[in-house]
């Protein structure tokens, strides 16, 4: 009888999962402008997830203050974001997670990141910065690529909030919605 | 045309507990009214005063939120305008100064001093919009904005204020963001 070949194990990420760890970190709020990086496996399923309020916005700068309002009346909130998103809010960033020191949670999809190479040597320059402008920021962030990276999500948005600082995760792989 | 100081301490002697988030000229013209545990001074971002704002009405609903703007600030942030509208928070309440210039940063003119904000409000959602150029105005509009269902939006139509330095240190000094964060949380302070 002849061996089968083994399939290679597709890596995923999957939305689910993410919202999961939200939930377990007690985040109420998702502030949003749609990210074709994460549209369709993780906007998505917020949209139809009734324990999760979506808000809407226009542009990035809005959710930064959003989220600091919230955070004064003891509301937790994700911002989610694509990373040209990130680059236009950058004052509001500053200001508002960094001199203010207050808990943004951001969520940041890296479109057109290569899933072959780390996001510093990326062929895009706006994904090559990302990193680099976290560092200089002193933002501290955690890449998440599969499932496995999910784990750290809650802990981290409990650490932020308890002690009033920034996160970012870094979402490298397009998330898929089972 | 309307003084700024005047409008706000007619406002100011009118609230009780309400959150008022005040950004740049409107906000020492604010605290020049007195000091209030529950003021809260947006700064470092242009523009985002009425998000503050619109986060603090999200999450403290049993208070009325009462953001003081300005047209320059405004305009960095005109989609504000839409997520308010669609949101139609009840206990938000939107005053913008405007004078038609960026009063804090040397009184340069915005692009156009004649740019409609309250019909922009009410493009956007915001049914509640008023143009208010008398003091008199004012006054007759204040007990609405404080108990009618809101968001109300108001476009107050003010007199060049000074170009004198302004303290902004004092302004946004941490321990005026902790003493808001106490006062919200229901914490006597002392002074």
């Amino acid at each position: 009888m002849e061996a089968t070949p083994q399939t290679a194990q597709a890596v995923l990420l999957h939305g689910e999962a993410i919202i999961e760890s939200l939930k377990q970190a007690r985040v109420g709020y998702v502030l949003s402008v749609p990210d074709l990086h994460t549209s369709q496996g993780l906007l998505k399923p917020i949209t139809q997830d009734a324990s999760l309020k979506l808000i809407r916005v226009c542009k990035e700068d809005e959710t930064l203050a959003i989220a600091a309002g919230l955070s004064y009346g003891d509301k937790r909130a994700l911002v989610l974001i694509q990373y040209t998103g990130m680059l236009y809010a950058m004052n509001a960033i500053r200001a508002i997670a960094c001199d203010q020191s207050m808990p943004i949670c951001m969520m940041i999809g890296m479109l057109g990141k290569e899933p072959d190479r780390p996001s510093r040597e990326s062929g895009k320059f706006g994904v090559r910065i990302i990193e680099p402008l976290l560092d200089v920021m002193g933002i501290a962030y955690h890449r998440i690529d599969r499932d496995a990276d999910v784990a750290c999500i809650a802990p981290a948005i409990e650490t932020a909030y308890a002690q009033s600082r920034p996160i970012a995760f870094l979402i490298e792989r397009r998330p898929v919605h089972s | 045309m309307i003084d700024r100081r005047a409008a706000w301490a007619m406002l100011a002697r009118q609230l009780t507990s309400q959150i008022v988030v005040s950004t740049y000229s409107s906000a020492t013209d604010w605290l020049a009214t007195g000091e209030r545990a529950l003021n809260y001074f947006s700064f470092g971002a242009m523009g985002l005063a009425s998000s503050y704002g619109l986060g603090l009405a999200l999450a403290r609903p049993e208070r009325r939120t009462i953001v003081l703007d300005g047209d320059g600030s405004l305009l960095m942030n005109l989609g504000t305008l839409v997520t308010i509208g669609a949101l139609a928070p009840k206990n938000f309440v939107h005053i913008v100064a405007c004078n038609g210039s960026y009063e804090a940063n040397g009184g340069h003119p915005v692009p156009n001093r004649d740019v409609d904000l309250a019909g922009m409000a009410r493009a956007a959602g915001i049914a509640n919009a008023h143009r208010v150029t008398e003091l008199e105005g004012f006054e007759n509009l204040i007990p609405a904005l404080l108990t009618g269902d809101g968001p109300h939006f108001v476009e107050l139509k003010i007199e060049q204020g000074e170009l004198s330095r302004r303290d902004y240190k004092d302004l946004y000094r941490a321990s005026r963001r902790a003493a808001f964060r106490a006062a919200l949380d229901g914490v006597p302070q002392n002074g």
